[in-house]
């Protein structure tokens, strides 16, 4: 469980298309910007969401995000959540190794992204779908 | 904007990155800037990023494939303009920009270009003097 109070209102997007990743990521980034997390980690956090979004699109066959301002008592931060009703990852410890992909993409989406966030947590049930959940705080 | 101009500049052309690239648009640039180098016989080209505030897998690989073109097409590309968290970013990403190379702005690429150029019209005598050595 990621420990994450929200602080601020949750911004909702719709992930059906390229453009949507896009627009994913202004909004992701406007929420970084109001919170005032540095210059490196607005840019971690918004290439983070950017992986996931695009994930959520091509493997999930489209879903959702949410990008909630949070705190954890000591320091606040943005939650990202990609929600989708796609195939579910398998085998996840597999979809998390460095080079591993099944749609000819470089493999380094899901690891990378987890890689430039503090938080992160995969909910995913073969056949249901995937809800992938992350934080990056403010230093 | 459904495509990012392509300039050209004397044998090289130049690509500068502004907006907030949609999947597609790094795709139709691709094959955009594989049919100039060919229809103008250049010899370099230089991708400006300083508009880019983020550089995914998606781009990153974009430009990895640019660079790999080009070089069979005979151009060298460089990739300038980079900004410090993007690069520090996709260090951490693990993203391998093999055969990109880059320069800080767009005049040193130009430079680099140049010496490139040169040093790959020095190399074959280089070698021909390395064979007359060992026979
Ligand atoms: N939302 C999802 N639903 C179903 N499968 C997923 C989802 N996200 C990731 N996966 C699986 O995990 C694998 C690894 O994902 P990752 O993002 O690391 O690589 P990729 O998307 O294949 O390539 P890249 O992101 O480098 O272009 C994917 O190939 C896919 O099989
Ligand atoms: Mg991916």
């Amino acid at each position: 469980m990621i420990n994450a109070e929200p602080t601020g209102e949750t911004r909702r997007q719709g992930i059906g298309g390229d453009d949507d990743v896009v627009r994913v990521r202004q909004l992701v980034r406007a929420a970084a910007v109001a919170t005032k997390l540095s210059l490196v980690d607005q840019t971690k956090l918004v290439t983070a969401a950017s992986e996931l979004a695009r994930n959520t699109l091509i493997h999930g066959g489209g879903g959702y995000a949410e990008v909630i301002p949070v705190t954890n008592g000591r320091r606040n931060g943005i939650l990202i959540v990609f929600v989708d009703d796609g195939p579910g990852i398998v085998d996840l410890d597999l979809a998390f190794t460095d080079g591993y992909t099944t749609a000819g993409g470089l493999g380094l989406g899901l690891s990378g992204a987890r890689r430039l966030m503090d938080e992160f947590r995969v909910e995913t049930t073969p056949g249901e779908g995937t809800t992938v959940s992350a934080v990056k705080w403010e230093r | 904007m459904d495509r990012i101009p392509v300039l050209t500049l004397g044998d090289v052309l130049l690509v500068s990155i502004q907006v907030d690239l949609e999947d597609q648009l790094a795709l139709r640039l691709q094959e955009d800037l594989a049919d100039r180098i060919v229809s103008t016989g250049a010899h370099g080209v230089i991708i400006d990023i300083t508009g880019l505030d983020i550089v995914d897998s998606f781009v990153g690989r974009m430009l990895a494939t640019i660079a790999a073109v080009s070089k069979v097409l005979d151009a060298e590309t460089f990739v300038v303009g980079m900004r410090p968290a993007v690069a520090i970013t996709l260090v951490e990403l693990g993203l391998p920009l093999r055969g990109i190379r880059t320069a800080l702005n767009v005049e040193l690429g130009l430079a680099a270009l140049r010496a490139a150029r040169a040093a790959e019209y020095a190399e074959p005598e280089e070698s021909d003097d390395d064979e007359s050595v060992a026979t």
